[in-house]
């Protein structure tokens, strides 16, 4: 995957570039806005990471001349400002995404490559499958081996998020905000009381679990 | 010099400075006026008083003839305090005067002249020279009469008004000099004990205020209003010390732990991962509280309450509901939700999610007695133009004496402090529905605690 990174600070962005590679993805960087939108009219990246303040043309301006000019790579908006009114500005001016700073290394590579996958797969299909898992976006069931599970609303919708995004760890952040629309940390565990009871109803009865907690990270639903 | 140029410096002095000469400048205009008005009518009189003489002799002369038109005059002239009398022949040469010399050319034209003449009298030998008025006419036999006052009257009266004006002005100078010194005098005692006051309060007593005389004057006005600011200043302040003491000591203490991981880890042979998550976890528990420190004060600080819009208050009851049920039913707590539909206020989703979220993880944290019962119940109503939220659990509640105190970051209650959380939930709860023009009201549960989210409702819509 290849991803512009548009960050001032060299010092974190040297840091992201390192983890980047480590996880094997290949990386540009410029340093400024003006710099940044020039490598993301020329070049061909999957997904670009913005960081809000920039020298010479701030990261927002950038993102809406970008926009208007026909560029649509996914754009992951880095920020210290972590209120609901910059995070909605943020997603107007053209970001996909936003994350506020800090934020842990694991969390910000989790949604670049949701966000790169986002993209290679919009909308089409409307059976998502994984493994011998079936989920129907029309008639709205679930069926795994061929038979049907019972399934809330809100499992659906994680369910159908999960399976999407097959294959990459989600975090429990990005499922409270795609799942149930809320930008705020709850301090207890009700993301995996969701996850658990989804994963009572996924896998509890078969043999080869698809549904997989990933320790300091989030979850991941994948083929065995 | 310098204390008079500090007096000559205060509003109140200069205004009166002003103010005096205003009325000095004034009160010569219309002492002017006056004595301009008077004289002339003194003028007037000597003029009329002139011409009734005039007729009393031309009649005198066509009834008794020469002489006793000239025996008259001459009684006349000789009375005491007379008026002028002169007599030229056609030539212009003066035959008979009751004074001693006249200003030449006088006798010469006929009727008023146009100006004061001078004249000396005849016992003063031509030393000392008088004004006076005359009217000059022609007698039938082409000899000249003419009758003229003295106008010491009038000049007398002039200068008795110049006199009086001048003392009058020197007294009101002195008058005003006087209260000057004694306001300024006074104006500037005030403001040095004032700046004194100010220099003890600046250089940290914190309980010095400004003096108040109880003469209740502009002075003691300001400053009753300047001390009620820094009883108010006071108070902030040391609510602000109180917070960055609480911070200090609640950031300590996990930082200590952190540091203590960090170190057992580095001392193990091969370092364990189930270290550093913990050492992750830690730390990310730091950065929420960082978090909710922020998001405090800025929701308190109200540039949040821009972003209020209309909102379905009880789908948001609902769906939160929904999130949380799981949960506290995993914790072991029955739950009971009742949502009355279609509440609508004006405000934010996502900081009333958060709030809800706090007290609702406060009923699951600490909602509950030992053997007692696990209830949580969330619900939403309208009442009296206002929503009600209402979050209520059966635990050991908070003692009324402890309601207030239960709102202030870090506040944390005896039986929570050993406890995990940050103790700014109820903070953050109350912020968030004052931002909202509400207020959060703390309750007894009967037993437990009910935390109710008092939320104006949002005007209804006119068609």
């Amino acid at each position: 995957m290849r991803i512009l990174l548009i960050e001032d600070d060299r010092e974190a962005a040297g840091w992201l570039l390192r983890a980047i590679g480590e996880a094997g993805h290949v990386a540009e960087h410029a340093e400024d806005g003006a710099a940044g939108a020039h490598l993301a009219r020329t070049g061909s990246f999957d997904v670009m990471i913005v960081d809000r303040m920039l020298p010479k043309l701030d990261g927002l301006t950038m993102l809406r001349e970008l926009r208007r000019d026909g560029n649509d790579t996914p754009a992951l908006i880095l920020s210290a400002l972590g209120q609901v009114d910059d995070r909605v500005e943020g997603l107007r001016s053209g970001g996909d995404d936003y994350l506020t700073k800090p934020y842990a290394v694991s969390e910000l590579l989790a949604r670049i490559e949701v966000l790169a996958r986002r993209r290679r797969t919009e909308d089409g299909e409307t059976v998502l499958r994984v493994a011998d898992l079936e989920l129907d976006r029309l008639s709205r069931t679930v069926k795994r081996a061929g038979k049907h599970i019972l399934i809330q609303p809100r499992e659906f919708r994680l369910l159908e998020y999960l399976m999407r995004n097959a294959g990459k760890v989600v975090t429990r952040t990005m499922l409270l905000e795609q799942v149930w629309d809320y930008h705020f940390d709850p301090q207890t565990n009700v993301i995996d009381v969701h996850v658990s009871r989804l994963r009572s109803k996924i896998d509890k009865d078969f043999e080869v679990p698809l549904l997989h907690t990933v320790r300091g990270a989030g979850y991941v639903l994948r083929e065995p | 010099m310098q204390r008079l140029r500090t007096i000559l410096s205060i509003t109140a002095i200069r205004l009166s400075i002003a103010f005096t000469v205003i009325f000095g400048i004034m009160s010569v205009l219309i002492v002017l006026y006056m004595t301009g008005s008077t004289v002339g009518i003194l003028r007037r009189q000597i003029q009329t008083s002139i011409n009734t003489e005039i007729a009393d002799l031309v009649q005198i002369y066509e009834t008794g003839g020469l002489n006793q038109f000239f025996r008259t005059i001459e009684r006349a002239a000789a009375a005491p305090g007379a008026n002028l009398y002169v007599v030229a022949d056609p030539a212009g040469q003066i035959i008979a005067a009751n004074i001693g010399d006249i200003e030449s050319g006088v006798i010469d034209r006929d009727g008023w002249t146009r100006h004061p003449f001078k004249y000396s009298r005849l016992r003063d030998r031509g030393q000392v020279t008088y004004n006076a008025v005359a009217r000059v006419f022609p007698l039938p036999n082409g000899m000249r009469l003419l009758i003229g006052r003295d106008l010491g009257e009038p000049e007398r009266y002039r200068a008795v008004v110049g006199r009086s004006l001048i003392v009058s002005l020197l007294a009101m100078l002195l008058f005003g000099l006087s209260t000057w010194l004694f306001v300024g005098r006074r104006a500037l005692k005030r403001l040095d004990m004032v700046g004194r006051s100010a220099e003890r309060i600046l250089s940290g007593d914190r309980h010095e205020r400004l003096p108040v005389t109880g003469a209740g004057d502009e002075f003691d006005r300001i400053s009753e209003r300047l001390n009620a600011m820094l009883d108010r200043i006071e108070r902030l302040d040391e609510g602000l010390r109180q917070v960055s003491d609480n911070i200090a000591h609640d950031l300590k203490t996990p930082l200590t732990r952190l540091r203590n991981k960090a170190d057992a880890a580095l001392t193990k042979p091969q370092t364990s991962s189930q270290a550093i998550y913990e050492i992750i976890a830690d730390t990310d528990r730091i950065i929420k509280t960082f978090d909710a420190l922020l998001m405090i004060s800025r929701v308190e600080s109200g540039s949040a309450a821009a972003e209020l819009s209309p909102l379905d208050l009880s789908a948001l009851v609902a769906d939160f509901s929904e999130l949380y049920e799981p949960v506290a039913e995993e914790a072991g707590f029955s739950t009971e939700i009742a949502v009355q539909p279609d509440i609508r206020i004006r405000g934010n989703r996502e900081l009333l999610s958060q709030a809800l979220s706090n007290l609702a993880e406060n009923a699951l944290k600490y909602g509950f007695e030992e053997s007692g019962a696990r209830e949580l119940s969330i619900s939403v109503s309208a009442e009296n133009h206002n929503a009600h939220i209402v979050v209520a659990d059966r635990g050991p509640g908070i003692a009324p004496a402890d309601r207030e105190r239960a709102t202030e970051r870090f506040a944390r209650l005896e039986k929570s402090r050993t406890l995990p959380g940050n103790g700014l939930g109820l903070s953050l709860a109350r912020a968030v529905t004052e931002l909202h023009g509400g207020s959060l009201v703390l309750e007894d549960n009967l037993p437990g605690l009910r935390s109710k989210l008092v939320l104006p409702l949002a005007a209804e819509a006119k068609p």
